[in-house]
């Protein structure tokens, strides 16, 4: 379904505030399958995020989705297949709109855009529908703008908006990180649901390790634009927070002596 | 006030309508500080004066006028997109290569129209009064053009264009491809202008080069009186505040300039409107100062 193959990314090669975000960074993840990603900042989490939605196009490496290079696709082509929630609340929707003409974007992402109505009455049903889920009342307010509603109601409609049209990939950027522990896990528990209704492939970044291990079939572990480490199935269900939390240190530690070993 | 000026700035302040309607699409709907208004309104202009002089039907003159405008429009937003030149610096760029443009295309300052036909004068119904079907025919216009818009931005296309200034980083995860959506709306807003242009020709009797000077601040003193005094989020309702906006533009201004006792004369129009573009942004603030101190 997906495959990222040996990807490196450096920022402002050649100048002193050089990063190397991505350094081999390969993955390959089944359809259906619904993986965790952890790793400390900089880690490169997000920097992986954006080369498979198109954000950021990698030095080298290649992605493929279904078995479709597009590694050198933009943004805007990769929309057919990759659906997005953003950290951001405000990042997702966009707050001059309405609720219902914000869903109706998102019903036409990566079709064609005509000189139709956005808004039509067939659709206003559908959006009613998928708004009353949320057991918001948001299924009222089709008419709104966006901007009214609260971070976690807006990052909820978000959710839905990924899920409007099929796609084969559903990136979830620490969706939940900007959120207070309630709407956080709301949003969490709406994801799940979500993801196993649409049976949709999903990579969600998080800074939970809990969240990291709970939810999900698979959880990755990035350092240094790596994949460190890599566990699904009874393995993982055998790992607890404090496990993860070793083997994150370990990881950390080999580099240290590495790095002793090379000094020395 | 007469009524003859008052029917005058009436005409001159539905065809600056049209230049607040385009401004709004730049300014508001895409985010991008537009300031080729200042070329493509006496380019279309000049277009439609040369060609009207040349014999060319009034109509088709004016529709070429707009044309020509939303090419410009579209170069400017090319510069932005392509070449990725700041949005202003490239409208900038682009409003002064419209100078050369323009004397380009009249090949002289300036284009007579007096006793060519115009649209106003195929158009003018028997006994009416030129200087009260020109505003009556220009009203008509106005509000096709605003019903116009209004269905547009309710399309797929039109609400593509409105995420792109909006959240242009959600709308490129749409599917929508941004670049393209600034070229066109570009060419909307500056076609727009443009036909503004070869109408204020028409009505003047001819275009001159300086003709666009301080254009694109007359545009935004519509939006912004518009705004001030029809404050909505509603796209619906702006293009209707911006128009109003406009017209009332125009009568404080002829007011002001007809008050005898106030001693301003036609040379102070300019100063006249840099001190009413700075009292309708004040407004806003005044009044919400006002409303604090008294709760």
């Amino acid at each position: 379904m997906l495959s990222a193959q040996n990807l490196h990314l450096t920022f402002n090669p050649g100048t002193p505030i050089e990063t190397q975000a991505l350094r081999g960074m390969s993955l390959d993840i089944p359809a259906g399958q619904f993986v965790t990603v952890i790793g400390s900042n900089g880690a490169g989490k997000s920097t992986f995020l954006n080369a498979i939605s198109g954000e950021q196009v990698v030095d080298s490496g290649a992605v493929l989705i279904d078995g479709e290079d597009v590694t050198r696709q933009p943004v805007w082509d990769r929309a057919r297949k990759v659906a997005r929630v953003f950290q951001d609340p405000m990042a997702g929707t966009c707050e001059n709109l309405t609720i219902e003409e914000n869903m109706s974007l998102a019903l036409g992402r990566g079709q064609f855009r005509s000189l139709r109505q956005a808004v039509r009455e067939e659709m206003r049903v559908l959006f009613r529908e998928r708004l009353a889920m949320l057991g918001l009342g948001l299924e009222n307010r089709l008419t709104d703008r966006i901007g009214l509603l609260s971070g976690g109601q807006r990052q909820a409609v978000s959710l839905l908006m990924a899920a409007l049209r099929p796609s084969r990939i559903l990136l979830l950027d620490e969706h939940t990180a900007a959120l207070d522990p309630r709407t956080a896990q709301f949003v969490l528990d709406l994801t799940a649901r979500i993801v196993a209704e649409h049976g949709l492939t999903t990579m969600m970044v998080t800074h939970s390790m809990r969240q990291a291990l709970d939810v999900g079939d698979r959880t990755v572990m990035l350092h240094q634009g790596r994949v460190v480490l890599d566990v699904s199935g009874d393995a993982r269900r055998g790992l607890e927070v404090h496990d993860l939390l070793a083997m994150f240190e370990k990881v950390r530690g080999e580099e240290l002596a590495d790095d002793t070993l090379l000094l020395g | 006030m007469s009524i003859y000026s008052t029917w005058g700035a009436l005409e001159i302040g539905l065809i600056f309508g049209l230049v607040a309607l385009g401004v709004l699409i730049s300014f508001r709907v895409l985010n991008f500080p537009d300031l080729t208004v200042d070329g493509s309104f006496p380019l279309g202009g000049a277009t439609a004066a040369i060609l009207i002089h040349h014999g060319t039907d009034p109509f088709l003159a004016t529709g070429a006028a707009a044309l020509a405008a939303g090419f410009a429009g579209m170069v400017t937003g090319w510069l932005n997109v392509q070449l990725k030149i700041m949005d202003l610096l490239a409208s900038i760029l682009m409003m002064i290569a419209l100078y050369s443009i323009n004397l380009r295309v009249m090949d002289a300052p300036n284009v007579p129209l007096i006793t060519d036909p115009t649209v106003f004068t195929v158009l003018q119904p028997e006994g009416l009064e030129d200087y009260v079907a020109r505003p009556l025919i220009l009203l008509a216009l106005v509000v096709v053009v605003k019903l116009l818009l209004d269905w547009f931005f309710a399309t797929q296309v039109g609400l593509a264009m409105r995420s792109t200034g909006s959240n242009p980083r959600m709308a490129r995860a749409q599917g929508i491809r941004t670049g393209n959506m600034v070229l066109l709306g570009m060419a909307i807003s500056n076609a727009l202008c443009g036909l503004a242009g070869a109408l204020f020709a028409q009505s003047q009797g001819g275009a001159d080069i300086s003709m666009g000077i301080g254009t694109i601040v007359i545009g935004l003193a519509a939006v912004i009186i518009g705004e001030s005094i029809l404050p909505s989020r509603r796209l619906m309702v702006a293009t209707l505040a911006v128009v109003i906006g406009a017209v009332l533009y125009r009568f404080f201004i002829a007011l002001a300039l007809n008050a005898d006792f106030v001693g301003l004369k036609a040379q102070d129009l300019n100063l006249v409107t840099a001190v009413l573009v700075t009292v309708a942004l004040v407004i806003p603030l005044a009044k919400q100062r006002f409303r604090k101190k008294r709760s």
